[in-house]
């Protein structure tokens, strides 16, 4: 039997929304290669919208496989939607996740959560740095 | 789609000659080998011939070879046998950073009994020196555990050496030698080691079989209580089927050994120079003289080696990895740590082990399915983002 859910390998094996966007609007990166995953998410807002999502991932199949389907939550989605997205949600879009891959591949919702809170960071800048 | 198995460190396929040998025993020949009708003495004469097939194997005597359920129980049954034998000159036991974790894990639940346990470290080839055993020995030392060979790296350990330094002391010498008997030439005597362990799915035999090979005057405690098996000292009705193909394997081994290595070396040096070649920024582990005839293990950089094995197993290619990923208690390989590899560079690991039926267009076809699998994955990876951001203009 295998490990992984049919929905896990297609994210694996055809990952969407990989790369990175040059000028992002915000970044976040979680994880270390001590654990053995990594993940960096980029995005771009327009409106308060999540225009774009990328991401570059070091880590197992399930870890590529969870960032490509929090990019694919995530695209289009309001900020407030987009923050929304929890692992447990993830893991269910995925059809389930080996019970020992749930907490450490599954960092793609905090990653793109941090990504977000670089970009309200950098807003609040600009805002202040206007007044 | 090709089918390629290079895992054979993990297990080996039977051999047709080796099943042929255990069919009889799963069939009409059920005998309990404990009992004294045809039924039992049919049985019983199988499991002596299979005995005497081991035994010639490793160079022992017949009458010294202990059949078991794995090679993790010959490790554990010697280990916690041994060391609880002779506590009464001491609890002090050594063995190696690198040990299979039967090994590990059995000195640990030693530790817990009262035990004190040392690791003796090993080179960035997963060498052990044999003045750090003799560095590591106590007047208290009673038992000294070093892996013949190791499996991952495909080191092979200066067991000779160390045996003569343990000679000097009070300690009992046991030898890992699941990935070494039955692959390598292994002669206990030569070697003058007290104790070994050894496993039927290393060389084409059965799984749930192996031995453990105790020198005769040498005390072990007995690991399963219960009848009189194994005279006394592993109780339980002995797996006949099992032990006829432990056995028949054992003697196909040795008769082969010359011929099987000779195959396997090509094999694994064809892969040891060319994928290196073919892929950049790739380590190889393991000594590169002193090592397994089919092992061939690299660390490739800035990936992960689950992704890179499912990636190969899509592609009809099976092979094993001591990444965190794919261990279950997710942690990088003790192994890898203990040859001094960074965490990063340990989870890239990817081990290929060479049996008997590959051929050369195996290897061809590893180094062409696997290049564009590195390319994707790295093509995926921060740190490799991040290694040529760095590098850029520096070439």
């Amino acid at each position: 039997m295998p490990i992984y859910s049919e929905k896990v390998m297609d994210h694996f094996m055809n990952p969407r929304n990989v790369g990175e966007i040059e000028n992002p609007d915000g970044m976040g990166e979680v994880g270390n290669p001590i654990c053995g995953d990594m993940m960096t998410f980029f995005i771009k807002v327009k409106d308060n919208r999540l225009e774009d999502v990328k991401f570059k991932t070091f880590g197992c199949g399930a870890a590529i496989a969870v960032s490509s389907m929090v990019s694919e939550m995530a695209k289009g989605k309001t900020l407030e939607e987009a923050m929304k997205i929890t692992p447990r949600s993830v893991a269910d879009e995925l059809e389930g996740l080996p019970k020992q891959k749930f907490h450490c591949s599954n960092l793609g919702a905090q990653a793109l959560n941090k990504a977000i809170q670089d970009y309200l960071g950098r807003k609040k800048k600009a805002k202040g740095g206007k007044q | 789609m090709r089918k390629v198995y290079l895992d054979h460190a993990t297990t080996t396929p039977l051999l047709p000659e080796v099943r042929e040998a255990m069919l009889p025993y799963l069939g009409e020949a059920f005998g309990n080998p404990s009992c004294i009708h045809e039924w039992g003495d049919a049985a019983r004469e199988t499991m002596e011939t299979a005995r005497t097939q081991v035994a010639q194997l490793i160079g022992a005597n017949t009458d010294e070879v202990i059949f078991t359920g794995s090679g993790t129980e010959s490790n554990n049954f010697a280990i916690k046998g041994l060391a609880l034998a002779q506590q009464n000159k001491g609890k002090h036991i050594v063995a190696s950073a690198i040990e299979h974790f039967s090994v590990l894990h059995s000195a640990k639940t030693l530790e817990k009994w009262g035990f004190e346990l040392s690791l003796v470290p090993v080179d960035k080839y997963g060498m052990v020196d044999p003045e750090d055993v003799r560095k590591s020995l106590r007047k208290d030392t009673v038992l000294v555990s070093i892996m013949h060979a190791n499996s991952e790296v495909g080191t092979i350990e200066p067991i000779q050496e160390i045996a003569k330094i343990t000679k000097e002391s009070n300690a009992v010498f046991h030898t890992d030698a699941v990935a070494a008997a039955g692959t390598i030439p292994v002669d206990v005597k030569g070697l003058g080691v007290d104790a070994l362990s050894l496993a039927g799915n290393q060389f084409y035999g059965p799984k749930g079989v192996g031995a453990l090979w105790v020198r005769k005057g040498v005390r072990i405690i007995p690991f399963l209580d219960g009848g009189v098996q194994e005279r006394g000292r592993r109780a339980g009705t002995e797996n006949v089927p099992a032990i006829a193909g432990l056995g028949k394997a054992a003697e196909l081994a040795e008769a082969s050994m010359t011929a099987r290595t000779e195959h396997l070396t090509q094999l694994r040096d064809r892969l040891l120079t060319e994928l290196p070649a073919a892929i950049d920024h790739v380590v190889v582990t393991g000594h590169p003289q002193h090592r397994l005839p089919g092992n061939a293990s690299f660390c490739v950089e800035f990936i992960e080696g689950e992704a890179m094995l499912m990636l190969l197993n899509s592609q009809g290619v099976a092979v094993t990895s001591g990444s965190a990923c794919t261990s279950r208690a997710l942690k990088a390989s003790h192994v890898l740590i203990a040859i001094g590899l960074p965490h990063a560079l340990a989870q890239g690991s990817l081990l290929f082990s060479f049996g008997i039926d590959n051929i050369f267009q195996d290897v061809d076809y590893v180094l062409e399915v696997l290049p564009p699998i590195v390319d994707r994955l790295r093509q995926m990876s921060p740190l490799y983002a991040k290694f040529t951001r760095e590098n850029k203009g520096g070439k």
